[in-house]
C-alpha cells in the first residue's frame, strides 16, 4: 500500500425499490480517504450524502461495489465483527443527535464503552473526561431533553469519540443548529481531528465546513462530481453562497 | 493500535442487560405504566371471567339448594360462559401484543442507534425480552389480584357468605397460574417479534422508521 487509506470505496451503488419505482441513490462511488483527513461531502438535497454515510459506516449494505475500512472489506464481516467495527473503529454523529432519550449525558457517552467491555467505573471516568472536553462538565447528569440542541450534539460528539475511533462519521451535524452553535460544533470536530488525528468525514450542506476541511467531495445525483482541496475552493465560497 | 484488524464484539454479561433494561423502564415510568395498565386490564378481564365461572360452579355443586337455584344454568349459559372465556383470551392476545408492538416500534430509532454504538442483535433482543418480562409479570399479577378480588366481592354481595364456604380455592389457584402464564407469554411474544425484526434490520433502516 502506497498510502494509508482508512476508507476506500469501489463502485458503490445503492438502489432503492419503492414499489415499481427504482431510485438509484448512489451510482458508483469511488473514493479514498487518508488517515487523519477532514473530509466534507457536499451536495444538494437528495444527492445521496446520507446514503453514502450509511455505506461508509456499515449501517447499510451497498447494492453493488465494496467498502473497505482500514483495508478490510466490510461485506466480508460477520455480525460480531461488524458490531466491533461500529463500536471501536467508527464514531457516528447524526443531524438529529440520536441520543438515547432515557439516558443521561454520561450514560449516553459510556454506552459504547460498555459495549466494548470496559468496566463501569473506567467508562464513567472516561465519560466525564470526554464531556469535560466538549464543554459539558457541568451537564453530566442531564437528560437529552434538558439540554439545548448544541449541547445534545456535544454529547453526541463525546459519545462518538468514546472508544477512540479511527473515523468519525457525521451526517449534517450542524443541520439542526443555529449559526453560532453550528460553528462551535465544527470547531470542536476540527480540534478533535487535530488533537487525536481522528479522520472526520462529514456529509453537509453547511458551507462553514469548507474552511476546516482538507478535501471536499461534491456529489450530485449519486455520483462524485469533483473533489477539491480547501485551498482551491475557498475562493469560490462566495459564488456558491449566491447560488 | 491503528493497524489492528477487525476484532469480534464481546457478548455482554447478563447483569448488564438487566441493569440497562431496568433503568430504561424506571425512567420511562409513565410509558411503562401505560403498557402495564394495558396488560393489567386484559388479564383482570380474563381472570374475572374465569373466577366467576369457577365460583358459580362451586355454588351450584356444593352450595345450598336455595342459592344454587338462584343461578340458572342451562345449556345456553354454559355456552355463553365458554364464549366469554374464548373472547377474553382473544382480547388478551390482541390487547397485549398490540401494546407491546407499540412500545417497541416507537423505539426503532433507539434500537438503530444502539446498533451503531456496537450492540449485537442478541443484546437488543435480550433487552426487550427482559423489559417485557418485567412488565408482563407486574401487569399480570396486578390484573389477577384485581380480577379475583373484584369477582369475589361481587359474588359475596350477590350470594352472601355461602360463597366463602364453597370457595373453590384450588381451582382458582389453577386459573391464577393459567392467567399468569397467559399474561407473561403474550407479553414476551408480543415484544420479541417486533424487537427481533428491528434488531435484524440494518441500522440505517431502523433509524429511518417512525419518521
Ligand atoms: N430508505 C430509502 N428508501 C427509498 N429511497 C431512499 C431511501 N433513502 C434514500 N432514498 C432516496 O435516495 C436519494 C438520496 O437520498 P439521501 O438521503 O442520501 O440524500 P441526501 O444527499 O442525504 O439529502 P439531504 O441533504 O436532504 O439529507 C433520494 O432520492 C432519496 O429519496
Ligand atoms: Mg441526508
Amino acid at each position: 500500500m502506497p498510502e494509508d487509506m482508512v476508507v476506500r470505496t469501489r463502485g458503490v451503488k445503492r438502489i432503492y425499490h419503492l414499489g415499481k419505482v427504482v431510485v438509484e441513490a448512489l451510482r458508483g462511488i469511488d473514493m479514498e480517504v487518508r488517515r487523519g483527513e477532514y473530509i466534507s461531502i457536499m451536495g444538494p438535497s437528495g444527492s445521496g450524502k446520507s446514503t453514502l454515510f450509511n455505506m461508509i459506516g456499515g449501517l447499510d449494505k451497498p447494492s453493488e461495489g465494496r467498502v473497505y475500512i482500514d483495508e478490510v472489506d466490510v461485506a466480508q464481516l460477520d455480525a460480531y465483527e461488524l458490531a466491533w467495527l461500529r463500536c471501536r473503529k467508527i464514531g457516528y454523529i447524526f443531524q438529529t443527535f440520536n441520543l438515547i432519550p432515557v439516558m443521561t449525558a454520561l450514560e449516553n457517552v459510556t454506552l459504547p464503552m460498555i459495549f466494548a467491555g470496559m468496566s463501569l467505573d473506567d467508562a464513567r471516568d472516561k465519560g466525564v473526561e470526554l464531556l469535560e472536553r466538549v464543554g459539558l462538565g457541568t451537564r453530566v447528569h442531564h437528560k437529552p431533553f434538558e439540554l439545548s440542541g448544541g449541547q445534545q450534539q456535544r454529547v453526541a460528539v463525546a459519545r462518538a469519540l468514546a472508544n477512540d475511533p479511527a473515523i468519525v462519521l457525521a451526517d449534517e451535524p450542524t443541520g439542526n443548529l443555529d449559526l453560532k452553535t453550528g460553528k462551535e460544533i465544527i470547531s470542536l470536530l476540527k480540534t478533535m481531528n487535530r488533537e487525536k488525528q481522528v479522520t472526520i468525514i462529514s456529509a453537509t450542506h453547511d458551507l462553514k465546513m469548507i474552511d476546516v476541511s482538507d478535501r471536499i467531495f461534491w456529489i450530485r445525483d449519486g455520483r462524485i462530481e469533483r473533489v477539491e482541496r480547501r485551498a482551491d475552493v475557498s475562493i469560490e465560497v462566495g459564488e456558491i453562497e449566491g447560488e | 493500535m491503528n493497524q489492528e484488524k477487525v476484532g469480534r464484539q464481546i457478548v455482554l454479561p447478563f447483569s448488564v442487560s438487566v441493569r440497562i433494561s431496568f433503568n430504561s423502564m424506571r425512567i420511562r415510568l409513565g410509558r411503562s405504566f401505560i403498557t402495564i395498565m394495558g396488560i393489567l386490564l386484559t388479564i383482570a378481564f380474563l381472570m374475572s371471567i374465569l373466577a366467576q365461572a369457577s365460583i358459580q360452579n362451586a355454588l351450584i355443586s356444593r352450595g345450598s339448594p336455595a342459592i344454587a337455584a338462584k343461578i340458572t344454568v342451562d345449556e345456553s349459559t354454559q355456552a355463553r360462559m365458554r364464549w366469554l372465556i374464548s373472547l377474553s383470551l382473544l382480547v388478551c392476545a390482541v390487547g397485549i401484543t398490540n401494546s407491546m408492538l407499540m412500545s417497541v416500534t416507537e423505539r426503532y430509532r433507539e434500537i438503530g442507534t444502539m446498533k451503531c454504538l456496537g450492540a449485537l442483535d442478541s443484546f437488543v433482543i435480550r433487552l426487550f425480552l427482559l423489559e417485557s418480562l418485567f412488565q408482563g409479570i407486574a401487569g399480570s399479577l396486578l390484573g389477577i389480584i384485581i380480577g379475583t378480588l373484584g369477582v369475589t366481592l361481587i359474588s359475596l354481595i350477590n350470594y352472601g357468605s355461602e360463597v366463602l364456604r364453597v370457595f373453590p380455592l384450588l381451582e382458582l389457584f389453577r386459573y391464577i397460574l393459567f392467567s399468569l402464564v397467559v399474561g407473561i407469554v403474550l407479553t414476551t411474544l408480543g415484544a420479541i417479534y417486533p424487537a427481533y425484526r428491528a434488531a435484524r434490520m440494518v441500522p440505517a433502516e431502523a433509524m429511518r422508521r417512525e419518521e
